[in-house]
């Protein structure tokens, strides 16, 4: 076997080729963004051809300058938001991966634990966020379990799922080859799990931020936080509109921020092998 | 007769591996084999050929010790056992499909069984390297399973068996999926590296011509309950270069294993 199948040769090299192609990459950035243009256009437009009030509807340039003129007081309360999103994702992917890593090696405790998952999933966050308020006495340790409650499920469920879907075949590779648990966990269900854990990670990212901002409507209200959703309601009871946009605005750019970062992480973990991630020409 | 010699010869008396009676029912109440008798000698190349259902691949399954024997036993009289009393034979499965995790490089997927028995990683990949330039496709190293064809893989799975230079090398319908071409030159290139390395070969196949290419004895099953209904010896030396697949001989031999593979079926219709 020393010449290599020449056939063979002409499928790999045209592979790698169409795994290279970058081009017809400028429609999908393009196009996004000139929809959003014309969307700002037409919204000035009508805004100052019916007169509209700022208090009722501020035109997308005051929303800009106000995010610069309050900038002081809106890049603190967005830092205290993204940290507390943040933290809560990463408790979620460690105590996620840790559970589902668990369930996989017992399948009592799986048995037992799960429905008490599902339940803490399905219990509308808004509806335990003022007990949890209550129980903790720090304000941003009870913010991150609200946030911490609603990232934990995708993450768990989805990585559990993937932890089981080893191919029947490599499993018995494995086991053939005498691996320990230990081994067939690192080597084999864990890189199996990925696709699946990093589609819930994608999920939990978004869920984290929602958390946040769901959990500061709640303890906001006693006034003792200052995030980004804490500034939403103290400009709608000052009628201070256009600045209740300005944070609504950065809010939405921190869910795109996290959902770009997460994409990126995704892209760059499954490029070489999976599906999902990879470009096929026909 | 040297002392040695005779110590050698005696040596490749006993067999690699002996199935006395080995049955297996599955829990559905499916009787996969009945009361299986085989020999299987240090360094053949035997092929177990019979149609579907017959418990070919089951019988593998008992060999490699995935699965375990409802009655009888499978022994390795020339291998070492464990502390509790399981046979190490030093052995490697092919699947039929290439089993390649796609995650790893061609070179890791090969490297894998010496990770998992705990060889450092220089050594492995060395070794790695060794067993894909032995298959064919020195240079693939770094490729993933996803840029290789079908032949390609094959060859890296192949790769991956040999890489722990084991005794005895078990094949499930390995080429079954692959077209005519790459079948019939991995089928050579196989010969090769068995004439090579001399290790044992047993090769599930439902295919005539490719069991009396490849093999020395071909055992015929039959289905339902999976059984030994031939055992035939094809005594013809190797090296068998392709031009063997137009002899006369070969096609004698094709005739003759087609008759015990008919006689195998038609055992089953008997049944029905």
């Amino acid at each position: 076997m020393n010449k290599a199948a020449g056939d063979d040769l002409a499928v790999d090299v045209s592979a790698r080729e169409s795994n290279a192609v970058t081009a017809s990459r400028w429609p999908r950035i393009l196009a996004p963004i000139a929809l959003g243009v014309a969307f700002l256009l037409l919204w000035t437009a009508i805004v100052r051809v019916k007169g509209i009030q700022p208090y009722i509807l501020p035109e997308p340039l005051l929303i800009a300058r106000t995010l610069v003129s309050d900038w002081h007081t809106l890049s603190g309360s967005l830092w205290i938001t993204l940290s507390i999103s943040l933290a809560a994702l990463c408790a979620a992917v460690v105590l996620g991966l840790l559970f589902s890593i668990l369930f996989t090696q017992s399948k009592w405790l799986e048995l037992s634990l799960f429905p008490y998952a599902i339940v803490l999933q399905v219990t509308p966050i808004v509806a335990i966020a003022p007990l949890i308020i209550i129980w903790a006495d720090n304000v941003t340790v009870s913010l991150l379990i609200c946030a911490w409650l609603v990232a934990f499920f995708p993450i768990l469920s989805n990585t559990t799922l993937g932890l089981n879907s080893s191919d029947h075949n490599h499993v018995n590779l494995f086991r053939l080859y005498r691996a320990s648990r230990w081994q067939t966990l690192w080597n084999l269900h864990l890189p199996t799990a990925m696709p699946y854990f990093l589609g819930g990670l994608r999920i939990s990212g978004g869920l984290s931020l929602i958390g946040a901002v769901v959990a500061e409507f709640v303890a906001g209200t006693g006034g003792s936080a200052s995030g980004l959703a804490y500034r939403i309601l103290e400009s709608g009871y000052r009628l201070q509109i256009p600045r209740m946009f300005a944070a609504l605005t950065l809010v939405s750019l921190c869910g795109i921020a996290i959902f770009a970062c997460l994409t990126l992480v995704s892209h760059l973990a499954l490029r070489r092998w999976h599906e999902s991630a990879l470009r096929t020409e026909n | 007769m040297p002392d040695a010699a005779l110590a050698s010869a005696l040596r490749s008396d006993k067999p690699l591996l002996t199935c006395r009676g080995v049955s297996k029912r599955f829990s559905n109440g499916t009787l996969a084999l009945k009361d299986v008798d085989l020999r299987v000698g240090q360094g053949e190349f035997l092929s177990l050929l019979g149609p579907s259902g017959c418990g070919k691949s089951t019988l593998l399954k008992l060999v490699s010790g995935l699965a375990l024997p409802s009655s009888g036993e499978i022994d390795w009289p020339t291998s070492e056992y464990d502390s509790h009393g399981n046979a190490r034979p030093h052995l490697s499965f092919v699947f039929q499909e290439p089993t390649l995790l796609p995650w790893a490089s061609a070179a890791a997927n090969v490297a894998l069984p010496l990770k998992l028995a705990g060889m450092g990683k220089p050594e492995r990949l060395s070794r790695a390297g060794e067993a894909l330039d032995s298959v064919g496709l020195a240079g693939f190293e770094s490729a993933y399973p996803r840029e290789l064809s079908g032949g390609m893989k094959m060859r890296v799975s192949i790769a991956r068996a040999l890489v722990t230079r084991p005794r005895i090398l078990l094949m499930d319908e390995p080429f079954a999926a692959l077209d005519e071409i790459t079948r019939s030159r991995l089928n050579d290139d196989l010969l090769q590296l068995w004439r090579r390395e001399r290790f044992t070969v047993i090769f599930v196949t439902h295919s005539v011509y490719e069991s009396v290419f490849l093999s020395q004895r071909i055992v015929v099953m039959a289905a339902r309950p999976g059984r030994v209904s031939a055992d035939l010896c094809v005594d013809e030396p190797y090296p068998r270069p392709s031009s063997y697949r137009t002899t006369p001989v070969y096609a004698a031999h094709c005739q003759r294993s087609s008759t015990a593979l008919e006689v195998a079926m038609g055992d089953v219709q008997g049944h029905v």
